[in-house]
């Protein structure tokens, strides 16, 4: 039995099957049928719906894509679906602006871009936004609309966010919280093969007792088995209430993060010291995948173009394994066999990752090229991490995604590199190495030959950054 | 009937209102077809499809499929009671292969169950043996082994021949623009609901209910009036509802008809974009001939479109390109051959400017070619070849450009977004910048209205005036998200002088209006206004006359003003004038038809007016692009755009801007791949990215072009607005090229093909390098 609120109605509910996405449950089991099915596969938004969470400071407003989201992660928050934002008969802000602005067109999408605006909406309004401008494009990156071409929907967002009025949501917020506390403070009645565990200890137990269980975390990779090659999830172990999980913690020399912290928690937490990796996560999925997709999820998954683990194995992380016999830890560069193929035993998952800090006078550079800027995936991915005293290489790593069948550094190029003086020379003689350290696939983002000479000539970019009087290099800054 | 003048002053037509159902969409109230709340035992419907893409069927083993869970019905070609080819045109597209296969995602059979997971793992289980065949998968390979649906169409004036032999200057070169999957963000979807004495209610998200009609009625064996198809809303067109939602609205039919049982068939995103067709691709081989200035002597084109595996509306759009692909440059000597070329592939189908956009760009690349060999700025060279109204005004189809206002909308752009300052400002840049180069273009666009198969230029209303005053509104027309509906109401309440929302708005059905066409060709207010406009003044005159008579005054002084009927010194509310018509036994309900006038086209001869005129409209596009990587952005586009006097100026700008940013997509980010068996590699959204809101540019300024009435006596002198926007994307694409050869100083020409992706431009910007 999982227990959320829908709307303002507290649910208890029996779930016949742990896969039952949110989408499915909203359309089919309550005939909620404002929220709408345009992918099942959470690349177009048109399912946006709100999960409503306890914070620190007051209750957090989230989008997410509800297509690929299983229900039983619901439990103890409370879900907004675009049915509840009119408030005796009077259209909340955001929808209030999307008609003055003349925001729609078919239609379809709007419910989605709606739920989007109220996510932005309440997250401005309780100070967590700073600069409107940049953000706008930011929390709509997840919702695609084929018919007005985004700009009316733009101006719908600035002209919701002119003057912040309060809305019904602060009226019941006190309300909400108590209800969300209560069913979080129960021990909870666990839904049927949909395993809820809150420690480390307690997963370590479930993993060994139920070892095909699938690991839940984000789900944004895992749910597409359902709802694309329609197969059934028996058993279900959810990562996201477990605390050790969720922990994210900096000491001097490194920083700890929790498989289970978000890609947008990341981005909270490490944003301001890492700029490159800031702007990388802006481009990550789209808001409603980070805000569910986990770093652990990123690792797992053994994506050969996922995002994040070329960052990390440039940064030398190590990650924490850990099974009812204790924890091992290895580089995350060596946890990776080969394509989709990892380190990780049957009754394992994946704890933390340990990333040491970098020196004071190193450079993570990250450059991430993909067909489209927003929600799409790497086509390549470099990420180095780069000390330079006089003019020399002094430390160097190097990793790449979407050059091989996993993600993988660029030994014979570091190599090249290494104490060297960055010069046109060496630099042309790191470019051939990458000849040996890759050959790359063509797949449907791009040709085996655009993907080489793209990673050689991101070499050139990063040495002209580095470079004296470096040029504009990157066309986002202009 | 005399028609009276369109009045100056107005209530309802000319203002921005919002889209009628803005606040059911925002709300989530407004229902799709997936949305209605199920009939008691609906079943849903899923189909199975080909795995190879050419071949002969041997065995269809569906026992399984049968025998799964929760399944009530499987049929196949077999089961079909009447007509088995739903071709619209030209047959050739079976309803589910028998025989021969012929692309990857062809359906076979459909499986009905009781719920839509169950149909859809159900339709996972079947055993199919196909004996393969060896497949023509690429363009190339069709225009080389010269297979084709339909024949060669040729358009000739002059002898292009013999003037390109005698050209100073002569280019020969070609260039391949991109097909493009519609990514209307509400799949296709039908829902059969059986009726009495087998009739059918079909809820279908379609551009083409009559088709529909038409298409299931055969299909069933029935005759068209038993079946009537309700279209209320859809969550996108684009033209990928003309034709291809005929085919599930069959198979829910059949099985509807099969079980008794109200059927939902909706395709998932994946087999959506599999198995429907898409923007056709071209391969554009051109050979111009031009002077010293780079004035266009002759050209031959050669514009070979890839049509897949059967001619669906082919033959149109291929001729619509190659009536596009002048542009609004006057050839005076050209010849033109359109090839259709069939490939094992999906059957392409309309998609919004329906072959004129790849026309179109073709146009744009000879003017950009001309300009790099005449070492001018490209906006010189297309000066330089517009049209005009008198000596060069005629043109390769020999329809009379009888008004031109391209020059106009040219230059008040050029200054309005400070061209040649910025073309200056660009060129230090560049000087200065080694990795980032920035390019700027503008374009324009002349496209053709109307249907060119003429017979589909009609279209009906039906208006009913209550008795309470209140209005009901049905036309041929159907809402796809383009505002045909708020615009078609504003039309008719300004004849009552009522505000638009007295007058409600009702689904599209094939019994009230009957033999309708597509809303397609951007027609849909030009034609559905006219029709409703028609019905609603016969009202309106028969009220006149009754009130004339009835108040011993002349029918001069009968007013429809926003205050009320005044008769005489009397002033009546619509209602009470309904009422007492009513009363006195006068009818309050009318319908209207409407055909464009002054179109034909001899297609024998490939000449004639095929286009009752022309929109029109221009851009400029700023870009930038990373030469390390191809990369790009778009910094800025100006626009003005033609639609005469608006019916809705809020509704018209939507139009331009969404048009423009779906044209974006489609000559950017939206890459159609298919593996070397014939699969579809980029079959969702997570390969097929269509514009993010990330890709807008961040300064863009739109607006319309002012106090240009349409020449022509369209409704209230507006102009159709659907297509034509999308087609200013060209500039952006244009920008990118002018980029890209800014590397080596324009000098060398950027063979750039469509779409320009970051590897396409990469790739390109080595040709130049060289």
């Amino acid at each position: 039995m999982i227990q959320f609120l829908l709307n303002d109605t507290p649910i208890s509910y029996e779930m016949e099957r742990p896969d039952l996405t949110v989408l499915d449950y909203l359309r089919e089991c309550r005939y909620l049928r404002g929220t709408k099915e345009g992918c099942a596969s959470g690349d177009c938004g048109a399912c946006t719906a709100v999960l409503v969470e306890q914070g620190e400071q007051g209750l957090e407003y989230r989008n997410f894509n509800s297509c690929i989201t299983f229900l039983g992660s619901l439990h103890g928050k409370q879900l907004i679906t675009v049915e509840h934002l009119k408030s005796h008969d009077r259209l909340h802000p955001v929808q209030q602006a999307m008609v003055d602005q003349h925001g729609s067109q078919c239609g379809f999408c709007t419910p989605g871009f709606v739920m989007s605006l109220f996510s932005f909406y309440k997250t401005a309004q309780a100070g967590r936004i700073t600069s409107h401008e940049e953000n706008i494009k930011e929390y709509l990156s997840g919702n695609l609309c084929r018919c007005t071409g985004y700009f009316p929907i733009v101006r719908a967002a600035e002209q919701s966010l002119s003057h912040h009025e309060p809305d019904q949501f602060d009226q019941s917020s006190k309300s909400v919280s108590g209800i969300l506390a209560k069913i979080n403070d129960q021990p909870g009645s666990e839904p049927a093969q949909f395993h809820v565990p809150t420690s480390a200890r307690e997963l370590a137990k479930l993993k060994n007792d139920y070892p095909k269980a699938r690991l839940l975390a984000g789900g944004t990779d895992l749910a597409l088995e359902v709802t694309q090659q329609h197969r059934d999830l028996d058993e279900i172990i959810y990562l996201g209430r477990v605390q050790e999980l969720c922990a994210l913690d900096r000491a001097e020399t490194r920083i700890q993060i929790g498989s289970a912290v978000t890609l947008d928690r990341l981005d909270i937490e490490l944003g301001d010291d890492f700029p490159e990796l800031r702007t990388l996560l802006k481009r990550f999925g789209s808001r409603q995948i980070r805000n569910v997709g986990t770093v652990g999820g990123n690792i797992a998954n053994a994506s050969p173009i996922a995002d994040i683990t070329p960052v990390l194995i440039a940064m030398n992380a190590t990650c924490v394994l850990e099974s009812i016999k204790g924890q091992r830890e290895i580089l995350l560069e060596d946890y990776f066999l080969g394509y989709k193929k990892t380190e990780l035993k049957g009754n394992e998952f994946i704890r933390c990752v340990n990333v040491p800090v970098p020196d004071k006078n190193t450079h993570l550079k990250i450059c991430k090229v993909s067909k489209r800027v927003d929600d799409d995936i790497s086509a390549v991915c470099l990420v180095a991490l780069i000390s330079v005293v006089d003019g020399v290489a002094t430390h160097i790593r190097m990793a790449f995604g979407g050059m091989a069948a996993i993600p993988k550094r660029a030994t014979r190029c570091e190599m090249a590199l290494l104490d060297q003086p960055l010069e046109t020379r060496v630099v042309e003689q790191a470019k051939a190495a990458l000849d040996q350290d890759f050959q790359p696939i063509s797949d449907v983002r791009a040709s085996a030959g655009y993907r080489i000479d793209v990673a050689k000539n991101l070499l050139d970019r990063i040495f002209l950054e580095l470079s004296e009087n470096p040029p504009v290099t990157r066309i986002d800054q202009l | 009937m005399n028609l009276p003048p369109f009045p100056q002053d107005r209530i309802s037509v000319s203002r921005g209102m919002a889209h009628d159902s803005a606040v059911g969409h925002v709300s989530g109230e407004a229902p799709y077809v997936d949305d209605y709340l199920p009939r008691t035992r609906q079943s849903y419907a899923c189909v199975g499809m080909s795995p190879v893409a050419h071949g002969t069927l041997v065995e269809l083993g569906l026992d399984e499929v049968r025998n799964a869970e929760g399944v009530l019905d499987v049929i196949t070609a077999d089961d079909i009671p009447g007509e088995p080819d739903i071709g619209p045109v030209f047959a050739g597209d079976p309803l589910f292969a028998a025989d021969t296969v012929q692309y990857l995602g062809q359906p076979l059979f459909a499986v009905a169950a009781d719920s839509m997971r169950q149909a859809r793992k159900a339709a996972l289980k079947a055993k199919v043996q196909i004996k393969e065949s060896p497949a023509i998968l690429d363009l190339d390979a069709s225009i080389q082994e010269k297979v084709h649906v339909r024949p060669t169409h040729t358009m000739t004036r002059g002898d292009a021949d013999a003037v390109l032999d005698a050209s100073l200057n002569r280019i020969q070169g070609f260039m391949r623009v991109g097909g493009q999957e519609h990514f209307y963000l509400e799949g296709q979807v039908s829902l059969t609901v059986p009726g009495e004495n087998g009739s059918m209610d079909v809820h279908c998200s379609t551009q083409n209910p009559s088709e529909i009609q038409k298409m299931v009625a055969q299909v069933l064996g029935l005759s068209m009036n038993r079946v009537n198809v309700i279209v209320r809303r859809m969550g996108g067109g684009f033209g990928g509802k003309e034709t291809q939602a005929a085919a599930w609205a069959c198979i829910a039919a059949i099985f509807s008809t099969r079980t008794g049982r109200a059927v939902l068939c909706r395709l998932s995103r994946h087999d959506d974009m599999v198995m429907t067709g898409k923007r056709h691709n071209f391969r554009n081989d051109y050979d111009v001939g031009f002077d010293a200035d780079g004035r266009i002597q002759a050209i031959c084109y050669q514009l070979a479109g890839q049509c897949g595996y059967s001619p669906d509306l082919s033959d149109a759009i291929v001729d619509r390109a190659m009536f596009h692909c002048d542009n609004a440059y006057y050839l005076p000597n050209a010849r033109i051959d359109g090839i259709r070329c069939r490939t094992h592939t999906v059957s392409n189908t309309a998609f919004r400017g329906f072959g004129g956009p790849q026309g179109m760009i073709a146009m744009e690349t000879v003017i950009d070619e001309i300009a790099y060999h005449c070492g001018k700025d490209p906006l010189e060279i297309r000066k330089l070849n517009f049209y005009d109204t008198e000596e060069r005004s005629v043109t390769p189809y020999y329809q009379k450009i009888e008004y031109f206002n391209i020059p106009k909308i040219i230059d008040e752009l050029e200054k309005e977004c400070d061209y040649q300052n910025r073309r200056k400002a660009i060129r230090e840049f560049n000087q200065d910048s080694s990795v980032i180069k920035k390019g700027l273009s503008l374009t324009p666009v002349k496209f053709g209205i109307s249907f060119t198969t003429s017979f589909l230029n009609q279209t009906g209303a039906l208006v009913h005036l209550y008795t309470d005053g209140s209005i009901h509104l049905n036309h041929g027309g159907t809402e796809m998200g383009q505002g045909l509906m708020i615009k078609v109401a504003q039309i008719v309440s300004e004849i009552f002088a009522v505000d638009s929302d007295k007058v409600v708005i009702s689904p599209t059905r094939t019994d009230k209006v009957p033999n309708t066409p597509p809303t397609a060709a951007s027609a849909g207010t030009d034609m559905n206004g006219m029709a409703a406009r028609y019905a609603a003044l016969t009202i309106r005159e028969r009220l006149t006359r009754f009130l004339s008579e009835r108040h011993e005054v002349s029918e001069q002084r009968i007013l429809f003003t926003p205050y009320g009927v005044r008769a005489g010194d009397s002033l009546l509310t619509l209602a009470e004038v309904a009422k007492e018509a009513w009363l006195n036994r006068i009818s309050l309900s009318a319908t209207g038809f409407y055909r464009t006038p002054k179109i034909h086209y001899d297609r024998t001869t490939a000449s004639g007016r095929p286009f009752y005129y022309f929109a029109n409209g221009a851009a400029a596009s700023e870009v930038a692009i990373d030469t390390l990587t191809g990369e790009y952005r778009l910094l800025r586009t100006d626009i003005i755009h033609d639609v005469g006097d608006s019916i809705n100026p809020a509704i018209d700008i939507g139009q331009v801007e969404g048009g423009f940013i779906q044209g974006l997509g489609w000559l950017t980010s939206e890459e159609l791949k298919w593996d070397s068996t014939g699969r579809l590699l980029s079959d969702g959204p997570a390969t097929y990215k269509i514009p993010a809101v990330g890709d807008i540019p961040p300064e863009f300024h739109v607006r319309l072009l002012r106090k240009h009435p349409n020449e022509e006596e369209t409704v209230y002198r507006s102009k159709a607005v659907g297509e034509p926007p999308l087609m200013l994307a060209i500039s952006a694409w244009c920008a990118i090229r002018d980029a890209i050869g800014s590397i080596r100083d324009h000098q060398v020409f950027p063979r750039l093909n469509a779409p320009a992706t970051p590897e396409e431009i990469l790739k390109t910007i080595i040709q130049v390098k060289g």
